[in-house]
């Protein structure tokens, strides 16, 4: 599957000019509010018609404001879920759900209805009325509905904005076993980094209506180039791992990556399952020899790649352990009196308990 | 105190025209609300003030206007009589389409009303699922507009059972045929012995209206919890 989309929209004092092309699985929309995310979500469900350009999608145009095409949203076949979940209040969560299958032919349907109610445990929701539900299981509702449409392509429109944090990590686990069980292929727009880590195969970064990068989570999330662009997130990595050992007595999980083992706590994930961590650039020490009698569980050792200052006497090191690069963030004198160079050997320490599990933590 | 046949009589005629007058006004009178709502077209405004006309002028000019156009000479009259060999004048349908043009604005406007506070966002959802325009209107927009609907069929009803200057002027006050409860009041009240029967219409009348109050804030306050949930109606 490709999404190929090249728009130009003005809104106001707002100029949207954005073109890029993605493929299969998650594909996040990030960037700050105001940097035009929702308005090409928009664009590919035909909600909003660009000013100029072209979407196209598995070979279909969908629009293209030279040759005049412009498919209307009901037979773009996209699902879309949005910020406030917009369930129909005259009707009741069933009705809700089967509401998307009024207009879609039978032979088409790939979802059972009883599946994704199962999947999103909906079951004991399907008579109340949406004035009833909480913020979480509107959104859940809203989820179901959009797949019963039997989409070809599905859009979140940041589905947990208006949810606190709990509720978020529970949509974001029903988003990943969609993801994981229904393969249709997801846009999702969000502000929200630990989101996109989580979720995301690729990421497309808006920076006002500009697309200014495109590559997978670890990418562009270990630019910190980019850095201004995405936001205030934090420098780190993101390293997607998977659980090979559980020591019930401490409670910790052993995590093996491209690169060697993690300890790490808090990991709620069974053996032989595939998570996605991230280490916080400042959660990660340097030392030149590998210390002893030291409480850090995770001395990794690696070689420095690159050292980028940052503001305030910051100094952003980047350490190549194994395949993956891991970033350091320590003050420029400790850079200056341990002779931090480019290709020097050394241990980075990351405490086990600063390892999350992406998306689980604070946001 | 059983009514009397002439009553029963007087009672049957004004709901059947009041009935038929908002029946008939109804699907244009949704039509119209929605345009007004949504639609933006050149002479809007002037189009939204002849609508309203009949809510300004003196319902005998309306009467007067309905006697123009809808007489047997008339060219809707003639119309109407040609094709489908309906006769409105000095009949009973006569008094509905006087009820039914003296009651339009104001049922247009609650409808209109409704529709304005409609969360436009439903019906793009509805779109993204599939549902095409006239699918939106029928199960997202029409719905939602129900409690407003409801209230403009009341208010017109009302204004159909109270319809007098419209009515007499272009029907006249024949009694079975055109004589509904206001003009049968009106018309005990022109003679020496008439006292008692119009007092007895009269409570008929105020027993009828609250009736129809009732039912509809039964009715709108079903359709509001249907629309907006629970307490939604205690809100507004």
């Amino acid at each position: 599957m490709t999404l190929t989309v090249d728009v130009e929209h003005r809104l106001g004092a707002f100029r949207l000019k954005s073109a890029f092309e993605v493929g299969e699985g998650v594909t996040a929309l990030f960037g700050r509010s105001g940097a035009g995310k929702t308005s090409i979500v928009n664009a590919i469900a035909g909600i909003l018609r660009p000013d100029r350009g072209r979407i196209v999608f598995e070979g279909e145009v969908l629009f293209d404001s030279g040759r005049g095409i412009d498919v209307p949203t009901p037979r773009r076949r996209v699902g879309y879920v949005f910020q406030e979940g917009r369930l129909f209040p005259h009707l009741n969560v069933r009705q809700n759900l089967r509401y998307a299958r009024l207009f879609s032919p039978e032979a088409r349907r790939s979802v059972r209805f009883e599946h994704v109610v199962e999947l999103l445990g909906l079951a004991h929701l399907l008579e109340r009325r949406p004035g009833n539900l909480s913020g979480g299981e509107k959104q859940r509702v809203a989820i179901g509905r959009a797949l019963l449409s039997d989409p070809r392509l599905l859009l979140f429109d940041e589905p947990l904005a208006s949810l606190d944090s709990h509720r978020r990590n529970e949509i974001l686990q029903y988003i990943e076993l969609m993801r994981d069980e229904v393969k249709i292929p997801i846009i999702y727009v969000s502000h929200a980094v630990e989101e996109v880590v989580r979720l995301a195969d690729t990421v497309v970064l808006l920076s006002a209506g500009q697309v200014t990068a495109v590559g997978t989570a670890e990418e562009i999330m270990g630019r910190p180039d980019l850095r201004p662009a995405a936001g205030t997130f934090e420098g780190g990595a993101v390293i997607d791992a998977t659980v090979v050992g559980q020591d019930m007595e401490y409670d910790l999980a052993k995590l093996a990556f491209d690169g060697g083992t993690l300890t790490a706590t808090n990991v709620d994930a069974l053996i032989g399952e595939p998570v996605r961590v991230r280490i916080r650039a400042r959660d990660v020490s340097i030392a030149l020899k590998r210390p002893e009698a030291i409480s850090i569980q995770n001395i990794l050792e690696g070689t420095v790649r690159e050292l980028s200052p940052e503001r305030g006497g910051e100094v952003d090191v980047a350490i190549a352990v194994g395949g993956v690069v891991l970033r350091a963030r320590v003050t420029r004198r400790a850079v200056d009196r341990l002779g931090l160079a480019p290709g020097l050997t050394v241990h980075a320490l990351v405490k086990a308990v600063s390892l999350a599990r992406a998306g689980s933590g604070p946001l | 105190m059983p009514l009397t046949p002439e009553e029963v009589e007087v009672l049957q005629l004004s709901l059947k025209v009041a009935v038929w007058s908002v029946l008939v006004s109804l699907p244009l009178a949704i039509g119209i609300a929605y345009l007004l709502a949504r639609a933006s077209f050149p002479g809007k405004s002037l189009f939204d003030a002849a609508v309203h006309l009949p809510l300004v002028l003196p319902p005998v000019v309306v009467g007067y206007f309905l006697l123009l156009a809808f007489g047997r000479s008339g060219p809707a009259g003639s119309l109407l009589n040609d094709w489908f060999g309906i006769v409105v004048m000095f009949k009973w349908t006569g008094a509905a389409l006087a009820a039914s043009v003296m009651g339009f604005p104001l049922m247009v406007r609650a409808i209109r009303l409704s529709f304005e506070m409609i969360d436009r966002k439903l019906e793009a959802a509805a779109s993204t699922l599939g549902a095409g325009r006239l699918a939106v209107f029928a199960t997202v927009t029409l719905p939602l507009a129900l409690p407003g609907v409801i209230t403009g069929m009341l208010l017109s009803f009302a204004r159909g059972l109270g319809e007098f200057g419209a009515t007499i002027t272009f029907v006249s006050n024949i009694p079975g045929e055109t004589r509904t409860l206001p003009l049968a009041i009106y018309t005990y009240t022109q003679v020496p012995s008439g006292d008692e029967p119009a007092l007895r219409l009269s409570l008929i009348a105020v027993a009828l209206s609250l009736a129809a109050l009732f039912l509809s804030e039964v009715l709108v306050r079903r359709a509001s919890r249907r629309v907006f949930g629970d307490d939604a109606h205690s809100r507004r």
